[in-house]
């Protein structure tokens, strides 16, 4: 096992954890100001996918499939929080988990509707595509290097845009005391769909820019949102930064778990039962460390309320 | 009064008998992740039948949508209250392993249009079981045999971490002769293979063998090919097949492959097959597609011999298998298994298409490892 190998798993860790900071980031958002749960949060980000790849088939452009995936998760956030999620604030969460989910299969199906069955090409654009050497002679894909800069440059904005602006405040207000920033004259149906459209557009670029890599498939959602709610309850729920730091340890767990475990197990174990063993326990890893962050604390790294 | 009776019932028997209706339940998945397998399999089917010209078969189609415990339900409800003679469609062997032992056990005809575990093959075959794809070992112990030939010495080799998964790297050991740089199980449903890459690099292997179906191997030759990585690449049909080329593009270019069926194999009943299935869906057929065109010729065949009603000659017929199948020669081993040849095949772009063109043969009429232990 050689410093190179550590280090390019590490870079695959982060990457990893960035883009689930993506997801994650919109859904605690929701979550921490309307007290919504959305499961339908991993459809905005096939969403995103679907349109990157018609955008890009269509232009032959990957900047211009990005922006169109952001505008079409954005709206199709802004519309459905228009008329399915405005009316479950009220209601309790069980509600809210049918009607989201009665939104997923409304997507899945309505996605197959329109792409078809098959799934969809997308590329990485010629710029970025191939391996660079990186000092102390790693060869690392260009392109995972760039969702890595994405992720924190978009990280960096959510952060701003959060402490440094009105936008920001009243959102922050919105977590904490609904009636208070409502009596105080701020448009809360407003600030809420520009939440959702926010949370969503997330989504939708996380989508496209990991589907440029992975398939753009129906269904491509759901596996990333359950990782996301593993982030957003290690991270503490409603927060940002909670879910900056769960996303990196639920990626950092499970790209170097997947790789070390099995060679642990090597250790005190014959070969192929370590790999089976091994790549059991690394497939629970991250399951493993929610329990141990929940028994440390129950309201999460960085959560303010049960 | 008792006479009538008789009268009626004797009607009723001979309107049945007249009529020789045949029922035929396809439980496939249409829906969800992966519907594009059971589609194919389902258009396959229903244009040998339309083809056929035969009204007498009646074809229930129904969408398991993946899961097991629904796949159960409809295959109840078509035997019990549908009553019909034979099932088919099922695409995934833990489908298979839940639907098949109880319908056969019930006097239904299962044929198997894809899904091949290697439960049904040895001590668990039975006389209802027609497997008419293959069994699940044999495209990755193809791999294998490729590998050998190609001289590859040193292979890495990754399947997810489930039954068909363990299956595909235990065919592949079955027949490659060489050593094993590297072996891993990946997570069901994986998308990102970044971990996975870095250890083909760091492991010095001479080729990788790859079993990942669907979605997981458009992720892992998208990746592959922007890793750097620059060794020769070997899996089974199953992520190069013509549904899910078009997604992985340029990535999967000059990749062996094996499988059974391809739309170049020289006979006139593929070539027929191919021109027709174009001509109907306008796409390429892609070997789904072939596997459900031959069960429903072999089907066919059989109901030109004998009907359902009557068992033993309806298995006699099946087993003979006496039907033109896409693949050339095509016979049945003592499992109700195909015997047959399966086919290297090359990833190649025709005009603006990515298929797939035959470059040798990989194994010669093969059976499984599991005949041996079928006691029927």
């Amino acid at each position: 096992m050689s410093t190179v190998l550590i280090i390019e798993q590490v870079l695959n860790g982060l990457q990893f954890g960035v883009m689930l900071f993506l997801m994650a980031a919109g859904l605690t958002l929701i979550f921490g100001v309307m007290g919504l749960i959305n499961l339908a949060h991993g459809s905005f980000y096939m969403i995103g996918a679907f349109v990157a790849a018609a955008v890009a088939a269509a232009t032959g452009s990957f900047l211009l499939a990005l922006i169109a995936a952001l505008i079409a998760a954005a709206a199709a956030g802004a519309i459905v929080e228009m008329v399915v999620i405005r009316r479950l604030y009220a209601t309790d969460h069980l509600d809210q988990v049918l009607a989201t989910f009665a939104l997923i299969l409304v997507f899945s199906e309505g996605t197959r509707w329109i792409f078809g069955s098959f799934p969809l090409f997308l590329d990485i654009p010629g710029y970025l595509s191939g391996p660079v050497t990186l000092p102390g002679g790693i060869q690392y894909p260009l392109y995972r290097l760039t969702l890595i800069g994405a992720g924190l440059a978009v990280g960096l904005g959510l952060w701003a845009l959060i402490e440094r602006t009105r936008v920001g405040i009243q959102i922050r207000a919105g977590e904490n005391d609904r009636e208070m920033i409502a009596a105080l004259g701020v448009d809360i149906s407003k600030l809420y769909t520009l939440v959702f459209a926010l949370g969503a557009a997330l989504a939708g670029l996380s989508g496209a820019l990991v589907g440029a890599i992975q398939s753009v498939q129906v269904g491509m959602g759901e596996p990333v949102l359950i990782l996301a709610f593993v982030v957003i309850v290690i991270g503490g729920i409603g927060s940002i930064k909670g879910a900056f730091v769960g996303a990196l340890l639920v990626g950092l767990t499970d790209t170097l778990g997947g790789i070390f475990l099995p060679q642990l197990f090597k250790l005190f174990m014959e070969q192929s039962a370590a790999t089976n063993a091994g790549s059991a326990v690394a497939s629970m890893s991250i399951y493993i460390l929610m329990s141990i962050v929940l028994i440390w604390k129950p309201t999460g790294l960085f959560g303010a309320r049960p | 009064m008792k006479k009538i009776l008789a009268t009626t019932a004797a009607l009723a028997m001979a309107a049945s008998a007249g009529m020789a209706e045949v029922k035929v339940g396809l439980i496939t998945t249409l829906s969800g992740g992966g519907a594009g397998l059971g589609i194919d399999v389902r258009d396959g089917f229903m244009l040998a039948i339309n083809q056929s010209g035969r009204t007498d078969v009646e074809v229930v189609i129904e969408d398991d949508q993946r899961k097991p415990d629904i796949a159960v339900q409809l295959s109840d409800k078509m035997i019990q209250s549908e009553k019909v003679d034979v099932l088919t469609g099922i695409i995934w062997s833990n489908l298979a392993m839940a639907v098949v032992p109880a319908a056969v056990n019930q006097d239904v005809i299962y044929l198997s249009p894809n899904a091949g575990p290697s439960a049904l093959a040895g001590k668990g075959c039975h006389k209802n079981y027609y497997n008419v794809a293959w069994q699940n070992d044999n495209l990755h112990e193809a791999a294998g045999a490729y590998a050998n030939s190609a001289g590859y010495k040193n292979s890495f080799i990754l399947a997810p971490n489930y039954p068909a998964g363990k299956d595909a790297l235990t065919g592949y050991k079955r027949f490659f002769e060489g050593e094993l740089a590297g072996e891993l199980y990946t997570k069901l449903g994986q998308t990102d293979y970044a971990a996975e890459l870095a250890q083909i690099r760091a492991s010095g292997a001479d080729s990788v063998f790859f079993f990942l179906p669907g979605g997981m191997g458009i992720s892992f030759l998208k990746q592959y090919a922007d890793s750097g990585i620059d060794l020769p690449v070997v899996g089974p049909a199953f992520s190069f097949d013509q549904g899910i080329l078009q997604a992985v593009g340029g990535a999967a270019l000059g990749v062996v492959n094996t499988s059974q069926w391809n739309k170049d194999i020289d006979n006139p009943t593929n070539a027929a097959f191919v021109e027709s299935f174009q001509a109907e869906y306008g796409r390429l057929p892609s070997l789904y597609a072939s596997q459900g065109f031959d069960t429903a010729n072999l089907l066919l065949s059989a109901l030109e011999t004998a009907s359902p009603d009557d068992g033993d000659a309806f298995r006699a017929a099946l087993s003979a298998a006496n039907f033109n199948s896409t693949r050339g020669d095509f016979s049945f081993g003592p499992n109700n298994h195909p015997v047959q040849t399966i086919y290297a095949r090359e990833v190649i772009k025709e005009g603006d298409v990515f298929t797939n063109k035959i470059i040798g043969v990989a194994l010669e009429n093969h059976s499984d490892a599991y005949a041996a232990e079928c006691k029927m």
